[in-house]
Parts: structure tokens; C-alpha cells; sequence
């Protein structure tokens, strides 16, 4: 089972998704941003960063890299992608994603353990969790703000694609307290907080992220 | 030469925090003409020769493809005299 | 204005020069007039006006700062000591630890994002350029009183620079402090730290060696930025009352340094550098002198190759120009091309400047003329050395003999009454809406981060073996008695690190001070050091490196002496760790150590306005034996907690609302002393009913007083009979700093 995390200029959380997936027994395969050989993985992650230190918009300029025009060709047709933190927004500015994420509305950067609630079990990344199940995993950003319109809003909504909702205190402005939101197919996922800093509570606040990871395995498995 | 401005705003629809800290601002400082205010960006670009309705044209596709995200930002582009 | 070259310079001997304006005294004007037998070239006068800056010579505290080597402790630990970028400390299965605090002081006062920014990014290129991956990054701020207009305008943006800089290089921020006094108004204290890790074979020093070699600038581009900073904001005073000086800032790009920090990394793994140095206060003179001076002795620049951003800089500018992220190697020509490949790769500019040559004197040439040919040493090592007058001032007898007159809470109101009080005080007060602003997860391998005691960093994933640091100044206690004030800092900082149960093993300092043309400053800086090297021996801590910051004044009234202290240890399995507060009812807590009256210098002393009195007594000897204890019972403590500013009180409040579980503690009589006072060489710790014979052993054994003060569980904190929810203790904690600065 090979898993590409893909690596821009100013990705930070690469490595540290890389052990994410080496925790769940998967192979890791660095992606670099430049090269559009995707070297025969199984599924893709984007991981967090400020990738060209957020220049213009976050995401806005690693869109148009080259591994992404073969990501794009991949994940429409069916190939499983996870977007973390700066990879959500990457997904959102390649229209993988509807909608896009914006400035937190306190204008902080925000670092926090986020207690999450999974409203989407049926997708390649979250198949290993219960609906309605809570989780808590790290939120770190200061653009994690999402933002549609309202007939996207209703769609996401009314279609079952909101993944993860924030609980508690709203830590952003997100439309609707979403956190994380999938498309039709249900392969592509973009999630705000971060999964890859949750699998051990020796350096997390908790292992719930490790569902995101196992989740892709056992998906992968059974095709 | 010739220098063609894009502004670039969020929607009306947006949440603009920024433009909503600089609106508290304002009064704190003495200022109390804003109603409201909204923050966005503007593009400078130098090209060489005149700024022809093909070159705006390409620029607008531009805005429309890089400088400005159309799922929450508006465009306009203009030359500057 | 035409060329300024060496030719001229030695034909023109009666050009009068501008070198007060370049901050140089008549006397070092004259001293270069003397080591290059002529009118130095207008280059040359602005290479060495930097660098004999007291930010960059240290020629008022080297006289002081070598004790630190007379006076090291023997220890097989340290791998690189003073003189480098960063000290080195071998930390066991061949990983070698660097780590340095720096200031960035005048900078932030200036313009509050992009000084604390770039200092973030200096410190971080000084443990880069050591050959190790920078891991975390941790920061002690001073600022005024907390409810102060200036404080507003510079805390916030101080936090944002510090968090947009070090979040965007990817690392984690695992501790610091914040304290506020009306000492560091308009003088606000901000020092960063940063902490790398590499193999023993990976270490990286900054000398041109091998002739031929090639000198390759790498990195930002060069411009306009903090031309004559160092030279003019941090080595003189702001003027009282008049205008704010605010000369060009250096403005950084994280992004810039995070391509160059992977960049560099792949270059050092491939083992492409003969030496290297980052490009600091007074770049590229800074960079060529000090490479050269430590090398074998010569070297040749164009300066024309160098890359620029803005094209109208003059020579003399290029070479005082602070802009960031830039760093200078020297590279074997059989290594340029996969250098250059590697560079290109991460899309970071270098460009080969020049050449290591077989002189011994460093040429400048711009455009072919040669407008600086110094014998490099007298630059970068040989600068000017003042043995500045010091003089006790008289204000110290004065204070010692006050005595203190505060309210001693007695009754249950009161104790009430002054614990709630004490932790709503902005310096005790929950800082979350600071730290919340940066990143501590990235890169994984965080342990611990503020508010436990010490930063801890997992080093090996397979061993668990990690590192903890921790950084502590006390400013009260070093204005009573600035010889123990040192001492008491460096014991605060090595108790905080084996609390966790890490082994201390390396020190660094910033020491933040007023004028060192004040000869009571310089007696409280020579105090300083002096308690701070006979500590360091007495504790087998070497000094590692560090860093001073003169000047720290308004007019003739100087911040109180502020020497912070940073320790780093080492753990050998970072699961075993001991966190500073217990998640469970039914434990026995009990205090190791004994208190005694000491109040002057305590934050209970200064929310009362009261500065007076005699500085605790420093015993480190049985801080030592402190720390053998807090190491042999790790694993029979839940928790472990030291005490320090606002006493037991402030302690025992930190633990119960970590993780909402209160406690009932038994204290006896003398209630106020037993929770306010600040006498260190005390620790809180946890234990299951079961291990207390053990800890009874142990604290025996090294000679530690011990006694019961109560047991954990409930939902107050109660005092003898007074009774704090904890609801009341959290709203009174949390409210404080976001009421302030949100």
C-alpha cells in the first residue's frame, strides 16, 4: 500500500504525515512538487505548510504545480485524496473542493487540541469511524476559515459532504462550523485540523487521528 | 509602457475580518467618517507597449485564473494613467 | 558621490570621515588610521563601524564574558564551545545539541512584528549554520505593566511576529515566558531561542580554509534592510522625550528561510561545505571578517557578484546591509556545480563571490578597484576591548536594608482573597492567548511545551531519547543582588529541566542590561557574569555560548538587570517524563525543600510596589542534590512542579487547573510565608500513597526536607480553611491577558 505525501516549497506537516502512514503499516512515498510522476501510489495526502509562504492566497500558487496537474487527472477519476490544513486549501484553489478557506475571523493564528465530530463515515479517509463519533485533533492555522456560497452551502449540506464539524467554541468562522468536507465521490477529503498530529498521545493530544490513516488502508484493501 | 491595475475584493458576502478590525480601529484612533470597510488587494503590472482591449482581455483571464480566487473574490481591471 | 577605493584612501590622508555618525569614537577612528597605516576607504570605515558595534564586538563584556571559559567546568559534554555561531553538546548515541539565546530587543521596540520576526530568523540561521535541523524555538518577553498604552502597541505584534516567523519555518514553540514590569517600558525584552539537532559527524564550523575555495552567498537577495542597524539601534540609548529613531528595520521572509533551511540541509548532507556562517547583525562585513579571521587568513570578494534586490545600494551599503535569510559557505571548486544544482533545486539564489586566498589580509574589489583590503582579524576578533570602570551604586545597600511592610494573609478571606488576586496579576495569569498563537505540534516530536516547566523534544523515535530546555531570569532578585540573582536564575532554570526528569548538561544566556558606560550598570554586569560563571562551575554546567545586549535604556534610567539563563539537559526515554500537574484524586503531595522567610524580590513584593530587601541566599549545593533527587524518583512522581515566582500559592493554583483537579492542603500557621514566599530549591511533587516510603528514602538520602502538604482530588483548592473553587480560580487566571491584548 503506497501512500504520496506530496512535498511544495514551504510544506511543513509532510514528514510528519509521512509517519502517519508508516504508523498504520503503509508505505510512504515523498512526492515532490515539480515532478508529475506520481510513482504508482494508491492514494495521496497534502499535507499542511505554508507552502509558498502563502503567497497571493494559500494554496493559490502550488495548485499549478507540476504533480498536481497529475493529482487532479487522478482524483477525478477516482484516486483517494487527503487534503490537510494548507492541502485543503490547495484542494479548494484547484477546484477539487467547492468553496474556499479564508483569514480566521479572530485574526490569530489558532493552535489548539479541536474537539471534532464526524458527520461522514462513508468516504476513503473516515470509513473507521462512527457517525457522530468525537474526536480531538490538533487545529493549527490562521486561514482556516471556510467559506462558500449559500447554494454550495446547502448542497454540502443537503448532499451529506460536510466530513468533520467543529464542537464548542468556534475557532474560525467557518460557514457552519465545517471542518473538513468531501466531494460526490466521497475520495477526495479536505480536513482543516490536522490527523497526522493525533497517533500517540506522547506528542499529541490524543491517537483519534489515526482513523483518517487506518481508514485509507482498510478502503485500499478491500478493492 | 503602460501599467494595468487589478483590484481585487472578497465578495460582499465574505466574512472580512481584517477589513472589520481596521472599521474598529478607525473610531479608537479619532476617526469617524467609515460606516464600514472592506480590506482587499491591488495588482500593479508594467507591460511593454499599449494597453490594448487583447492584452485586458488576457489580463482579465489572468485575474480570473491566479490573482483573484472567483469562488470568493471579485476582479476589476483597469488601465492607469 | 564617486568611489571611495584603497588608493584613494592612501592619497587622501587629511579627508575628514563620518565616523561619530557611524557610531566609532575618535579614539577607534584612530586605531584603524593605525593597523592600515592610512585613511581607512569609506567601505572599510563602514565594515568596521559594525563590527566594533557593541552588538557585534562584545568589547564591553568580553573582559567579563571570559570567565566563562576560565572557569569552565571539565566536561566531556561539549562538542563546541564559545567563539562559534552556537555552542554544541553531546547528548548521547551520537546526536549532537545546539542550541543559543539571542536578542532582538531595540529591533521590537521599533517595529514590534518585524523585530521579534527576525529574530526568530537570526537565531534559527545561527543553529542552521551549525550543520543541525533547527527543532523548536521558544521565547522569554519582557514588556512594561501590562495595562500600559506602549505595551499594547508592542505585545501583540512582538506575539504575531514571533508566531508568523517560527510557524512558518515549520517549528514548534515549546516555551518562554512572559512577565511584565515598568522597568521594560520603552525598553522591551525580546530573546529567542533556538534549539538544533545533528549527528557528531555533521558539525559545521565558520571558517575559509583551502586555498582557492570558493566564497558562495546564498540565499535572499541583498537590499536595503537595516543599513546601520546594528551599529545605531543596538548599541545606543533612545533618547528620553525626543523623537522615536526609526531607521530601517530588517524585514523578514520566512518562507525564504524555510527553502533555505531544506536547501542548506541537503547541502550539508552531502557534505558540500568547507565552513559556513549565516549573515546577521552587519552581514556580509560580518560574514567575509569573521570567516576569514577564522580561517587561514585570506580572502577575495567582488562585490559587484553580489545578487541585489535593489540596484541603486552603493558598496558601502551593500556591505552593512542586514538583509535576512542569507548565508555564506565556502565550497571546494569540485563541489560548486551539485552545490549550485542543489540551490537551484529549491529555486534559493547563490551566487560565488569570491575566493579563499593565501594572504592574509581580506580584499574587497567593486568594479575591479579594490575598496577594502584589511588584515581580516582586526575586523572580526580583534576589535576594540574596554575594560569599562564599574562601581557598586549606592541605591544597592540602600534597598537591601529596606525593610518590606506587606499585607500577610491570615484568615480564610484572605488567603482567598490573595490567591485569586495573585493569579489574575498579568505575570501569574494564564498566557494561552499568546501561546495559542503558535505552532507546538509540527515536526512530531513535541513532549512537552509551555506552561509545563521546561520544552522537551523527542530526539529518537526508536530510542525515545530527547532533550528539555527551559529559560528563567529573575530581575527583582538580580537588582537586589545581582551575583546571587545569577546564580538563583541558572539554579531556577537547571530545578525546571530535571522537574521533567531530564539530566542538565549545557547553558546559554542573553543578558539584557541599561548602558555599559553607566558604571553601576557595568558593576551589576560584572556581578552578573561573575555569579554566573562561579555558578556554572559549581554546577558542572558549562557555558555554551550566548549573548549580550547593552544599552537597554531610556535616557539614564536603565531596565533592571535582566540575565536570562537557559539550561538545556537531556532524557533518556521521554515516556518516562514527569509532567508538572496530576489528572487524578487520591495522591499525596508533598513539598521537597524548605521555605523560609523570603519575600523581597517575590511577585507578592511587586504587586505591592515594594522592591526592597535582601535576595535569597543561593544554595547550590543542595540545588544539586535537588536535582539528583527530582532524577532518581522520576518514577515514582505523577507530577512535579517547581516553585518560583509567586511561591507555593502560584503553584499549587498551576497544577490544579492543568487538568481541573483540585487538592486539600494543610499548611500550618504561617500561611503567608508558607504560600507567597519565593525561597528557592522547592519542588511539588505527587505521589501514589504507596511510593512515599520510597520518596521518603530518596529525599533522605540527598539530604532534602520533606514534608506532607496535602492530597489531590475535589473541586477547590483548600488552604487550611480557605476555600477556592476552581471555577473561580480558572475565571480569575484566564481572564486577564485576553481582557488586556485580545
Amino acid at each position: 500500500m503506497k501512500i504520496g505525501v506530496v512535498t511544495f516549497p514551504g510544506s511543513l506537516d509532510d514528514r510528519d504525515a509521512a509517519r502517519a502512514v508508516r504508523a498504520v503499516g503503509a508505505e510512504s512515498v515523498a512526492l515532490w512538487h515539480g515532478d508529475s510522476d506520481l510513482h504508482g501510489v494508491d492514494a495521496v495526502i497534502l499535507p499542511g505548510g505554508f507552502s509558498y509562504g502563502d503567497y497571493l492566497r494559500c494554496g493559490a500558487i502550488s495548485r499549478f504545480a507540476p504533480v498536481m496537474s497529475s493529482i487532479i487527472d487522478k482524483a477525478k477519476a477516482g484516486m483517494p485524496v487527503l487534503g490537510i490544513c494548507n492541502g485543503f486549501q490547495v484542494l479548494c484553489e484547484s477546484h477539487l473542493l467547492p468553496g474556499a478557506l479564508t483569514r480566521n475571523h479572530e485574526l490569530h493564528f489558532l493552535c489548539s487540541d479541536q474537539r471534532l465530530k464526524i458527520e461522514n463515515n462513508s468516504t476513503a479517509w473516515t470509513s473507521e469511524f462512527e457517525v457522530g463519533q468525537e474526536i480531538v485533533i490538533p487545529l493549527k492555522n490562521g486561514e482556516g476559515s471556510f467559506q462558500c456560497d449559500d447554494s454550495t452551502l446547502a448542497r454540502l449540506e443537503g448532499e451529506g459532504l460536510v466530513v468533520a464539524r467543529y464542537v464548542g467554541k468556534d475557532p474560525n468562522g467557518s460557514r457552519n462550523l465545517i471542518a473538513g468536507i468531501t466531494n460526490e465521490g466521497g475520495n477526495i477529503v479536505g480536513l482543516m485540523p490536522h490527523p497526522e498530529h493525533a497517533i500517540d498521545p506522547l506528542t499529541g493530544p490524543s491517537a483519534d487521528g489515526l482513523g483518517f490513516f487506518t481508514s485509507i488502508i482498510t478502503q485500499m484493501v478491500s478493492k | 509602457m503602460a501599467k494595468i491595475v487589478v483590484d481585487v475584493m472578497l465578495k460582499p458576502e465574505i466574512l472580512d475580518p481584517q477589513g472589520q478590525a481596521v472599521g474598529a480601529a478607525l473610531p479608537r484612533l479619532g476617526f469617524t467618517f467609515a460606516k464600514a470597510v472592506r480590506q482587499g488587494k491591488r495588482f500593479e503590472i508594467e507591460i511593454d507597449g499599449e494597453a490594448t482591449d487583447a492584452v485586458l482581455a488576457e489580463v482579465s483571464k489572468a485575474a480570473e485564473t491566479l490573482l483573484a480566487n472567483p469562488v470568493i473574490e471579485t476582479f476589476n481591471v483597469r488601465v492607469e494613467k | 558621490m564617486s568611489l571611495d577605493t584603497v588608493a584613494i584612501a592612501s592619497t587622501t590622508p587629511e579627508r575628514t570621515q563620518p565616523f561619530a555618525e557611524l557610531g566609532l569614537k575618535p579614539d577607534e577612528y584612530q586605531r584603524i588610521r593605525e593597523i592600515l597605516g592610512r585613511r581607512p576607504s569609506s567601505s572599510e570605515l563602514a565594515m568596521y563601524s559594525v563590527m566594533w558595534s557593541e552588538h557585534c564586538s562584545y568589547k564591553s563584556s568580553k573582559v567579563h564574558l571570559r570567565q566563562f571559559g576560565e572557569k569552565a567546568p571539565k566536561t566531556d559534554a561539549l562538542l563546541v564551545g564559545i567563539g562559534e555561531n552556537a555552542g554544541v553538546v553531546d547528548v548521547g548515541q551520537g546526536y549532537a545539541v545546539t542550541f543559543k539565546i539571542e536578542s532582538h530587543n531595540h529591533p521590537s521596540f521599533v517595529e514590534p512584528y518585524q523585530g521579534a520576526a527576525t529574530g526568530v530568523g537570526g537565531i534559527v540561521r545561527d543553529i542552521l549554520t551549525m550543520g543541525a535541523r533547527p527543532i523548536a524555538v521558544m521565547d522569554p518577553l519582557r514588556f512594561g505593566a501590562a495595562d500600559a498604552a506602549d505595551t499594547r502597541r508592542v505585545l501583540p505584534g512582538v506575539v504575531a511576529g514571533i508566531g508568523g516567523y517560527g510557524n512558518c519555518l515549520g517549528l514548534p514553540n515549546i516555551g518562554g515566558e512572559v512577565v511584565f514590569d515598568e522597568t521594560y517600558a520603552g525598553n522591551p525584552l525580546v530573546n529567542a531561542l533556538c534549539v538544533g539537532v545533528m549527528r557528531h559527524d555533521e558539525i559545521k564550523l565558520a571558517k575559509a580554509t583551502g586555498v582557492g575555495n570558493l566564497v558562495v552567498l546564498f540565499g535572499a537577495k541583498t537590499g536595503g534592510d537595516g543599513i546601520g542597524g546594528v551599529s545605531v539601534l543596538a548599541s545606543e540609548t533612545f533618547g528620553e522625550g525626543g523623537s522615536t529613531k526609526r531607521p530601517s528595520v530588517q524585514v523578514g521572509d520566512p518562507f525564504t528561510e524555510k527553502v533555505l533551511i531544506e536547501c542548506s540541509l541537503e547541502i550539508f548532507a552531502e557534505d558540500l561545505v568547507v565552513g559556513i556562517q549565516d549573515l546577521g547583525g552587519a552581514g556580509l562585513s560580518c560574514a567575509t571578517s569573521e570567516l576569514a579571521s577564522a580561517g587561514t587568513g585570506g580572502m577575495q570578494v567582488a562585490l559587484d557578484d553580489v545578487p541585489l534586490r535593489d540596484p541603486s545600494l552603493s558598496p558601502e551599503e551593500i556591505l552593512m546591509s542586514e538583509s535576512q535569510e542569507r548565508m555564506c559557505a565556502i565550497v571546494e571548486p569540485s563541489k560548486i556545480a551539485r552545490f549550485l544544482e542543489i540551490c537551484k533545486k529549491w529555486d534559493v539564489s547563490a551566487t560565488v563571490i569570491g575566493e579563499v586566498t593565501d594572504s592574509d589580509r581580506l580584499i574587497i574589489t567593486w568594479h575591479g578597484e579594490t575598496i577594502v583590503d584589511v588584515p581580516p582579524r582586526t575586523v572580526a576578533h580583534e576589535g576594540p576591548v574596554y575594560n569599562r570602570p564599574f562601581v557598586k551604586p549606592e541605591y544597592v545597600d540602600r534597598l537591601n536594608a529596606q525593610k518590606l511592610s506587606l499585607p500577610m494573609p491570615k484568615t480564610a478571606a484572605e488567603v482567598r482573597s490573595a490567591v485569586l488576586e495573585l493569579m489574575s496579576s498579568p505575570n501569574m495569569a494564564d498566557k494561552s492567548w499568546i501561546t495559542s498563537q503558535y505552532d507546538k505540534y509540527v515536526q512530531g516530536n513535541t513532549i512537552q511545551a509551555q506552561p509545563e516547566d521546561s520544552g522537551m523534544i523527542r530526539v529518537d523515535e526508536s530510542t525515545q531519547l530527547g532533550i528539555a530546555i527551559s529559560t528563567d531570569a529573575n530581575a527583582s532578585w538580580s537588582y537586589l543582588n545581582p551575583y546571587e540573582g545569577a546564580k538563583l536564575a541558572l539554579a531556577e532554570a537547571a530545578r525546571n529541566i530535571a522537574t521533567a526528569g531530564a539530566k542538565p548538561l549545557a547553558v546559554t544566556n542573553c543578558l539584557n542590561f541599561g548602558s555599559p558606560e553607566d558604571p553601576g550598570v557595568m558593576w551589576q554586569f560584572a556581578e552578573t557574569v561573575r555569579g554566573l560563571a562561579d555558578g556554572c562551575l559549581e554546577m558542572g554546567l558549562p557555558v555554551t555560548g550566548g549573548n549580550v545586549s547593552f544599552y537597554n535604556q531610556t535616557g539614564d534610567v536603565a531596565i533592571l538587570p535582566t540575565p536570562v539563563i537557559g539550561v538545556l539537559g537531556v532524557i533518556q526515554d521521554v515516556t518516562a517524563r514527569t509532567p508538572m500537574a496530576f489528572d487524578r484524586a487520591g495522591l499525596d503531595l508533598y513539598l521537597l525543600g524548605e521555605t523560609r522567610e523570603d519575600l523581597a524580590g517575590s511577585e507578592w513584593a511587586y504587586m505591592h510596589h515594594q522592591r526592597g530587601g535582601n535576595a535569597p541566599q543561593a544554595n547550590l549545593q543542595l540545588e544539586m542534590r535537588l536535582i539528583e533527587t527530582l532524577l532518581e524518583g522520576q518514577s515514582i512522581f505523577e507530577a512535579a512542579h517547581d516553585l518560583s515566582q509567586g511561591g507555593l500559592a502560584a503553584s499549587l493554583s498551576e497544577m490544579v487547573l492543568r487538568h481541573n483537579v483540585g487538592a486539600t492542603i494543610s499548611l500550618g500557621d504561617d500561611v503567608a510565608v508558607a504560600l507567597l514566599s519565593e525561597t528557592p530549591g522547592r519542588v511539588v511533587v505527587a505521589v501514589e500513597k504507596q511510593n512515599v516510603d520510597a520518596l521518603q528514602t530518596i529525599a533522605q538520602k540527598y539530604d532534602i526536607a520533606l514534608s506532607k502538604i496535602g492530597v489531590t482530588g475535589g473541586t477547590s483548592l483548600t488552604i487550611n480553611d480557605a476555600d477556592i473553587a476552581l471555577d473561580d480560580l480558572r475565571t480569575a487566571y484566564v481572564d486577564t491577558i485576553p481582557r488586556l491584548f485580545g
